[in-house]
């Protein structure tokens, strides 16, 4: 029985864990996390408008300029993941 | 301690603008969103004028706006999407002027977050649903409907969400009536995240989705999904669907995709176009570089529609589709103009555009012609194969156009912005003036400035011209109660008085039936069409016939003062008596058959106008010598006698009451106001209750060190007052709240309303012999702004101890300098490319400067004479170098003489901080400082952001160490350093030996100098993060700073480790002590902290008011202005933080935030009352104000004393 509500809270967590992306857990690699890290900081910037305009004013560029790069960025902020065997 | 936080000035910055019928009338309005507020903009189609219906702040941070229309309505309604975690749908309410939350629907967690909805929005183009988005996979749909009353309703959601998706951009599908129908621009990570390779990464496409809302199934599905151009950033709306009564398509619908370098129409099943954008021909432009869409706008007219797009340069396109039904046949684009880059534009119907600035003013143009017919060249997608899509991965040639002054547009309005605000200092410097200036260095790039702010109306002489004496009063006036405009003026003189006629010209006449040889103490238009004069010795009732009937006063007394209306009239004897006349029905002025004894002088009278539809005004307010103000009855059955008295605590030197909408007191009907002014400068603004002319709400003010004159006067066809003393003030309703502002203008000895053909709102005034005739234009604005402008983006400015000069230090990235510029020229023109002139000689504070690449700086040091306004001197800076820091310093080795240290880099890049070579650049000051001479450079490893004159050196905080320079022959020589900082040093303060740090992460930590070793010690810090950038000692334990997400605190030392830490000789004991939390031996505690919701940019410790307290006065990027005032007695901070709390709960955030989770976004608030919220409680209704005021104990009146007080005192606005 115990195993069952195990195996039920575990389906709830995955649920949750696609449910509000970004959030952790046990086995979140060093990458993951600094990639949600990242993106949440480069939609915080777009989401913030004198953050946003705060970037622009350092770098020159339109606001939409820097709203786009940031956007873009949050792809991929930290490069490609590492192989597997490596960690 | 306890603050009061009060914006001054709320910002003026522009995020987004949406048009529409608000209000339900014809006419169409523009709701702009300043970040936390939002304010509803009325431009006027006949003046061109743009102004302000209705400003409120929300409490939140607004992210994003549509406005949209139910089928077949008439009313626009706006949806917000804000940090709240719900969507809100505002109506505003004309009849209120206040805009009335329809529907508020919570969907999320508070603050703006990567997967929470708000961010985007998108309305159907029929008004029947609308999609909410977040940067990551949320998307929301509503319906929207009305119900059998016709109010509009609202559905639950439905989810279009798709994980692992970055939204770019979603937009609504114009379909007619077909199932609404949304295009978004996204790109799936979940492939790239998993390939170690980066191949997937390579691979990952941007997809154009169209999500389709079956209103018949209610839900929502995936119509359609395409890659297209993977730098693709904007979507807009292209028109479709079928007219209802014909068969004819409005457009092809679909949308159009904006891509860097491309403009792509795109809609299911039906073939690409694509167009290039056109590229400046610029020759210093750099060609690796892309250009992009970064605002849109589409207008339908009968049968037609074009797009305006602008590029982040700020040139306008004119974007065409040709087609024939649903096909489209050619997409076309052309160089349209030239406007500041915008962060919204708006098209209005009456022929305007509203342009809202991303950086500075925003404007309003008119169309002149919409670029039809002009040999402006047109790139068609069917010129280029395949439509320009025969192969969409490689771009198409590029093609170019020139720029030029704009032909299709012309400036109608400009709105005034100090966004941003990037240093600011607050001086007294002005003469003649008793209140200190904000100086802001505002702006980015060519469109920079530094604006010299002072509290008051600015005002607009139309007319000054010389009298041949000195009058000591002056009045207009018409000959009938009918008339339009004034027909005389009437000037006092000691000994006469001399009527103008105001005509082509306004010259002498003598035949008025007015006395000439005897000064004039009053002027009425009395009756239907007689006028009045009142003199020294009679009451002259001149008829329209010239007939004059006269009433004299008898023998050995005089008239001393007098009071009218068109049918009183009140004259005060020198024995002390009151004579009252009324004009009854035949036109006839009959005394009042008693006189009534005063038994002290009499020094002011004043009644009322009469009241519509009535026959008088039943109360007379009169002031005498012995200190008192009475109020006294001229209702028939009561004439004459004594109501009510005031004391007072000097005698009364004029009295004016007057009718006023003050909507915190009454919302629907005009206020009966008795301002009495003393002798000493003070004002008194009392309410007379009309029921028994009882005196209450005593507010005074004090205004000059003359005594008061008060003059009723009309404007903007409301009643308002002017109060001359050593300054002029004016007290007038606006937005139906009553206000109260000094004229920033020469003192005035009299003043009166105005009225001609060709300034029909305009007041007169006499200072000295000079008569002069101005308006006052800006209603409403509580800061006149005086410009100087700049050439690049300020930085820092410091002032010179001695003289007033200012020096500022202006810089932008990404910009060639002027040498440079020049040199590069030069090159190309060796190299033998034909250069144009007219495209270089373009002015950059319109067409902006040609962008370089990363790592390219512009930078100069500027000599500013705040006083004259203008620019001495312009020290441009060589080398590629960029300044990020300025100080004056003594130094000691140089018998202190003052120094001028620039701190620059040269090659920097921003992200990441990096540099080829930092320089601290000295500089000799020359010509009394109007000039600067360049002693030496000092090579330094990285970029000095903060400099400071200490103890007759200088601390450097280049990068992340701290640095103590001397002067010497060639070079600063570095004393002393510490390196223990983490991130850089922004900011330095300093009393004593003590330095305040502020660094870029790592909050304000303390650091003490100890000269006998020569150590720089760090010994206390914070025991938060902090991204500084502004910060200010409150005492010498005290430090105030502000962060780059919008919060203020204040933070504080122990005061026995201060003791120890100064009593400690060598600074050994600090040296050895252990380390907390990985930091310094010592926290400081937060006293404070209250989140703002702009970033700061600086703090300053400031008295506002001549002999006031000192406040802190911080400025925001956004453009806000505000202080932080501290609570003088424990008794205000109970009072004032109850009535927060119950405005908390009456007074909802407008986009659904809770205040308090608002202001303590990051750090729960600590305490700070919010000032903004409370004085809200004027515009509550009188009902929840009374509730409010009898939870506190208090009257209505008591708490709107309060809160005013609280304003005036702190800051005088």
């Amino acid at each position: 029985q115990s195993s069952e509500l195990r195996y039920t809270a575990n389906t709830q967590l995955e649920h949750l864990h696609a449910r509000y992306t970004g959030t952790g857990h046990a086995d979140l690699s060093k990458y993951e996390w600094l990639t949600h890290q990242h993106r949440d900081t480069l939609a915080s910037i777009v989401g913030h408008p004198t953050l946003a305009s705060y970037l622009a004013i350092a770098e020159n560029e339109a606001i939409g300029r820097i709203k786009f790069e940031m956007t873009e960025r949050m792809l991929q902020p930290c490069g490609p993941p590492p192989r597997k065997d490596d960690d | 301690m306890h603050l009061y936080n009060l914006t001054l000035q709320p910002p003026t910055a522009i995020l987004q603008a949406i048009v529409g019928n608000f209000s339900g009338a014809r006419q169409q309005e523009i709701i702009v969103s300043h970040g936390t507020r939002i304010e509803l903009l009325r431009p006027d189609p006949q003046s061109g004028k743009v102004s302000t219906v209705i400003a409120t702040d929300v409490f939140g941070s607004v992210r994003s706006l549509a406005a949209f229309r139910l089928t077949g309505g008439s009313k626009d309604y706006a949806i917000v999407g804000s940090d709240s975690g719900r969507v809100v749908i505002l109506d505003y309410d004309p009849k209120t002027s206040s805009f009335v939350k329809l529907h508020q629907e919570t969907f999320g967690k508070s603050g703006a977050r990567r997967i929470v909805p708000g961010q985007y929005l998108a309305t159907d183009p029929k008004g029947r649903s609308m999609m909410i988005a977040s940067m990551e996979k949320s998307k929301l749909v509503y319906i929207l409907n009305r119900d059998a009353a016709a109010n509009l309703t609202i559905s639950s959601p439905l989810e279009a969400h798709k994980s692992n998706a970055i939204i770019h951009h979603i937009v609504g599908v114009d379909v007619g009536f077909e199932n609404p129908m949304y295009a978004a621009l996204e790109v799936d990570y979940s492939e790239s995240d998993q390939d170690p390779t980066g191949e997937a990464f390579n691979r990952t496409e941007k997809m154009l989705t169209y999500y389709e809302l079956d209103l018949g199934l209610n839900h929502v599905v995936r119509k359609w999904s395409e890659p297209t151009d993977p730098r693709a950033n904007l979507l807009v709306q292209v028109p479709g669907g079928q007219l209802a009564s014909s068969d004819r398509y409005d457009g092809p619908s679909g949308v159009l995709v904006c891509c860097e370098d491309h403009i792509i129409y795109r809609h299911m099943n039906s073939p690409q176009h694509r167009v290039p954008i056109p590229r400046r021909k610029h020759p210093l432009e750099d060609p690796n570089r892309g250009v992009i869409i970064t605002t849109a706008v589409m207008h339908k007219m009968k049968g037609a529609f074009f797009f305006l797009l602008q590029s982040e340069d700020g040139d306008l396109f004119k974007v065409t589709i040709e087609h024939q039904e649903q096909d489209v046949t050619a997409l076309k684009i052309k160089y349209f103009d030239t406007v500041p880059v915008a962060s919204s534009l708006c098209i209005l119907k009456s022929g305007f555009l509203f342009v809202a600035s991303e950086f500075g003013n925003h404007y309003l143009y008119q169309f002149l012609k919409l670029g039809d017919d002009d040999d402006e060249p047109e790139f068609s997608s069917t010129n280029y194969p395949g439509d320009g899509m025969r192969d969409p991965s490689s771009p198409l040639p590029r093609e170019y156009f020139k720029p030029r002054p704009l032909e299709n547009l012309a400036l109608a309005d400009e709105m005034e912005s100090l966004d941003p605000i990037i240093d600011s200092k607050v001086l007294n410097i002005l003469p003649n003036s008793d209140t200190p200036q904000i100086f802001a260095a505002c702006g980015r790039g060519a469109r920079s400035t530094l604006r010299t702010l002072r509290h008051g109306l600015e005002v607009e002489e139309s007319v000054s011209s010389e009298l041949p004496g000195i009058p000591n009063a002056v009045w207009t006036t018409k000959r009938t109660e009918s008339d339009p405009y004034d027909s005389y003026i009437i000037l006092s003189f000691v000994n006469g008085t001399l009527v103008l006629s105001i005509g082509e010209t306004i010259e002498e006449v003598q035949d008025t039936g007015f006395l000439s040889s005897s000064p004039t103490i009053a002027v009425q238009q009395i009756g239907a069409d007689a006028l009045l004069q009142v003199h020294p010795h009679g009451i002259r009732h001149v008829l329209s016939d010239r007939r004059v009937n006269e009433w004299r006063v008898p023998e050995g007394k005089t008239i001393v003062t007098a009071t009218t209306n068109k049918r009183q009239v009140v004259v005060a004897l020198s024995s002390a008596e009151l004579v009252y006349f009324e004009l009854d029905l035949d036109g006839q002025l009959n005394e009042y058959q008693d006189r009534k004894a005063m038994g002290s002088t009499v020094l002011a009278l004043s009644i009322g106008e009469v009241p519509e539809g009535r026959q008088r005004t039943p109360y007379l307010a009169v002031g005498c010598e012995d200190q008192t103000v009475r109020i006294i009855s001229l209702d028939p059955e009561s004439t004459l006698e004594t109501l009510s008295l005031q004391a007072l605590t000097a005698p009364p030197s004029s009295i004016c009451i007057a009718d006023m909408l003050d909507a915190s007191i009454n919302k629907s009907h005009p206020t009966m106001f008795v301002n009495i002014g003393l002798q000493n400068g003070v004002l008194l603004r009392t309410v007379l209750d009309p029921m028994n002319g009882q005196l209450t709400d005593t507010r005074t003010r004090f205004l000059g060190t003359r005594p008061i004159k008060l003059v009723r006067v009309q404007v903007q066809k409301s009643p308002a007052i002017l109060a001359l003393s050593s300054r002029s003030w004016v007290n007038y309703t606006h937005q139906n709240l009553m206000h109260f502002t000094p004229l920033i203008y020469d003192n005035l000895d009299y003043a009166w309303s105005f009225s001609a053909e060709l300034s029909p709102e305009g007041l007169i005034g006499i200072a000295g012999n000079l008569l002069r005739i101005f308006v006052i234009p800006k209603l409403g604005t509580k800061l006149k702004e005086d410009v100087i402008p700049l050439s690049y983006t300020p930085r820092k400015f410091v002032t010179h101890p001695e003289n007033n000069y200012f020096y500022l230090i202006e810089g932008d990235h990404r910009t060639l300098g002027q040498d440079a510029a020049q040199n590069k020229l030069k090159e190309l023109k060796q190299a033998g490319k034909r250069i144009d002139e007219e495209v270089i000689n373009l002015p950059p504070d319109i067409f902006g400067r040609p962008k370089a690449p990363a790592g390219t700086w512009a930078a100069n040091v500027r000599v500013i004479d705040p006083i004259e306004g203008k620019t001495i001197a312009v020290v441009p800076m060589d080398g590629n170098e960029g300044v990020f820091s300025i100080a004056v310093v003594p130094f000691s080795a140089r018998n202190n003489e003052l120094h001028l240290v620039v701190g620059t880099a040269a090659d920097t890049t921003v992200s990441p901080r990096t540099c080829t070579q930092g320089y601290l650049r000295t500089y000799k000051f020359v010509d009394d400082g109007k000039g600067l001479e360049l002693m030496h450079k000092t090579e330094l490893d990285d970029v000095p952001l903060a400099l400071l004159a200490f103890q007759g050196k200088l601390i450097a905080g280049v990068g992340k160490s701290l640095r103590l320079y001397d002067i010497g022959k060639k070079k600063l020589l570095r004393k002393v350093e510490n390196k223990a900082f983490t991130s850089a040093i922004v900011t330095l303060e300093t009393q004593g030996s003590r330095i305040i740090v502020g660094d870029m992460q790592e909050s304000i930590q303390y650091v003490v100098y100890k000269a006998p070793e020569n150590r720089l010690l760090t010994f206390a810090d914070d025991t938060q993060p902090r991204w500084v950038t502004a910060s200010t000692m409150v005492d010498y334990n005290t430090v105030a700073a502000g962060d780059r997400f919008g919060n203020i605190f204040v933070n504080r030392l122990d005061d026995k480790i201060s003791d120890q830490v100064d009593d400690d000789p060598t600074g050994a004991g600090i040296l050895h002590e252990k380390s907390i939390l990985m930091g310094a031996p010592h926290k400081t505690n937060m006293l404070c902290h209250f989140h703002v919701g702009d970033l700061i940019t600086s703090i300053h410790k400031v008295s506002l008011v001549a002999g006031g307290r000192e406040v802190l006065l911080y400025t925001g990027l956004h453009g806000t202005i505000g202080i932080l005032m501290p609570f003088v007695s424990k008794e205000d901070v109970d009072f004032i933080s109850t009535l927060e709390q119950h405005m908390r709960t009456e007074q909802p955030s407008l986009v659904g935030r809770d205040q308090l989770a608002w202001r303590g976004y990051y750090v729960p608030i600590k305490a700070v009352v919010d000032g903004d919220l409370c004085e809200t409680y004027a515009r509550l209704s009188a009902q929840k104000q009374s509730a409010i005021a009898g939870e506190l104990d208090r009257t209505v009146g008591e708490v709107l004393k309060k809160l005013e007080q609280m304003r005036v005192t702190s800051s005088g606005f």
